[in-house]
């Protein structure tokens, strides 16, 4: 579903959750899906980038050999980046 | 229905098709199946004959003919279907799909067992296996019941505060394949009475895009099944206000059930279908000797009318809910929403659960009786008991 469908309340929904739109698989992100953040403490990170070559989703992004940010869009925060990091410089808190 | 009206000779099969021909939808797609083949064999007669241009798709299975109707109907066509027994079982997938996207189909059933072992005769079991699948459900009991409640179906289905499909049932052989006299609707009052179709939203709009069914993950899809059920509770209410507009050109109600001499009953049966016309003639005989027994004729099954049922018969002594479906692990369908009925009474009536007729076991006057009698003895227990099986 869409962002804007995703705060309705039930009431308001058209009728079977149909969207009066087409191609709104391209405001649907896999990050949605998510229920905890990964989050980075630069202090700690020695750029290694361990947790790039396991992120399942592609969604670290380096930039001149240095980790730049996660991509929340399709991060599902499936935490393997934060149990990889030798340095333990990615911590899960909770999605709100 | 007033006198003048037409009389023709239909069976229960002949009478949706003739309902279906006055209505003349967009979209029929249907695989052939005892005993629901008739009612697709005389509408696809008509359709060849020309007297409606429907768009008649014969498909290659249940499931694919259903998939056709509710694509179809997104579409924004007026889409109808018939089948029976295991094919709509094959249709099992596809129901939620119609129900869930708010898909107004109407589908006739008529009742057939299931499999295994292999039988083609009258049981519930089919459309009390579909009966959780957000589809409103209707009984008839005879080929003018059929008739009348399929244009029912239509316009409740249809309206855009319920938008739910729609089976309506009927005895499989007993009604589908039983001629009886009938009176049929002029077929311009009947058009009126069901209107021209006014889709929601339909998908072929293209100043209007739509998505039909799309991904709702746990976000979102909760709210969309609460709305789900908040369609079928309208469903209740706009079904007697529909049911009312109907009785005006036919002079027969739409009640949620029938009550045959039920307000002074003391002893009553439960039951749906064609077994209640043989039961109201058990109860004219008994009547005539001073008992006072009667009956409740389940009409509207889903949405089930609990309080007014509890309301009918809560002054009933003894009540025998006759079940046309199997109890496996379970208490039979009709027995449980009956007790349910009564969950809150402080003095609920004795209840008990009856079994017959599975597979087309033939249901005999003197069974009826016998239940009458066990009823009037107050021979009431916890265990169900199997009409007419050989123990």
């Amino acid at each position: 579903m869409t962002q804007s469908v995703k705060k309705k309340k039930w009431e308001k929904l058209l009728p079977g959750g149909n969207l009066d739109q087409a191609g709104y698989s391209k405001e649907y992100h896999t990050g949605d899906w998510r229920n905890q953040i990964p989050i980075i403490d630069k202090s700690k990170c020695k750029n290694c980038l361990t947790c790039v070559g396991y992120c399942p989703e592609d969604c670290i992004l380096v930039k001149e050999g240095k980790i730049s940010h996660f991509d929340y869009k399709y991060c599902k925060g499936c935490g393997i980046c934060a149990k990889e990091c030798p340095t333990k410089a990615i911590t899960m808190k909770e999605q709100k | 229905m007033p006198k003048d009206k037409l009389q023709k000779i239909m069976t229960g099969g002949e009478a949706v098709a003739e309902a279906m021909r006055q209505v003349n939808p967009d979209v029929v797609s249907a695989y052939p199946i005892t005993p629901q083949t008739p009612i697709i064999e005389t509408f696809s007669q008509i359709v060849a004959d020309g007297k409606v241009d429907t768009e008649y798709i014969l498909a290659e299975s249940e499931h694919s003919a259903l998939s056709c109707v509710t694509a179809a109907s997104a579409a924004g066509a007026r889409a109808m279907t018939a089948t029976a027994s295991q094919g709509l079982a094959y249709m099992w997938e596809m129901l939620g799909a119609t129900a869930g996207m708010r898909l107004p189909v109407v589908m006739a059933i008529a009742n057939r067992a299931l499999s295994s072992p292999l039988n083609i005769h009258c049981d519930h079991s089919d459309s009390m296996g579909a009966r959780d699948q957000g589809w409103i459900q209707i009984f008839s009991e005879n080929n003018q019941e059929v008739y009348e409640n399929t244009l029912l179906a239509l316009r409740l289905s249809e309206d855009h505060d319920v938008l739910l499909p729609t089976m309506v049932m009927q005895d499989g052989f007993s009604t589908s394949h039983s001629a009886e006299n009938m009176r049929i609707l002029d077929d311009a009052i009947a058009k009126n009475f069901v209107g021209e179709f006014k889709p929601h939203k339909p998908l072929l709009n293209f100043s209007q895009p739509m998505t039909y069914g799309p991904v709702a993950l746990p976000d979102t899809y909760f709210e969309v099944k609460r709305q789900q059920i908040e369609a079928m509770r309208t469903a209740k209410k706009k079904y007697l206000e529909i049911g009312a507009e109907l009785s005006k050109i036919t002079g027969n109600q739409y009640p949620y059930f029938e009550e045959y001499k039920l307000k002074d009953a003391e002893v009553a049966i439960v039951t749906s279908s064609s077994t209640a016309g043989t039961i109201k003639e058990i109860i004219d005989g008994r009547r005539a000797k001073g008992e006072k027994v009667g009956l409740l004729k389940i009409k509207l099954y889903r949405p089930f009318p609990y309080e007014e049922i509890t309301k009918a018969l809560s002054h009933i002594k003894t009540i025998g809910v006759m079940d046309r479906s199997p109890d496996y692990g379970s208490v039979a369908p009709f027995y449980g929403d009956i007790k349910v009925s009564f969950a809150d009474s402080k003095k609920p009536p004795q209840i008990q659960s009856y079994v017959f007729g599975l597979g087309g076991r033939e249901i005999m006057l003197t069974q009826i009786e016998k239940v009458f009698t066990e009823l009037l003895n107050g021979e009431v227990s916890k265990e169900t008991k199997y009409v007419g099986l050989k123990e």
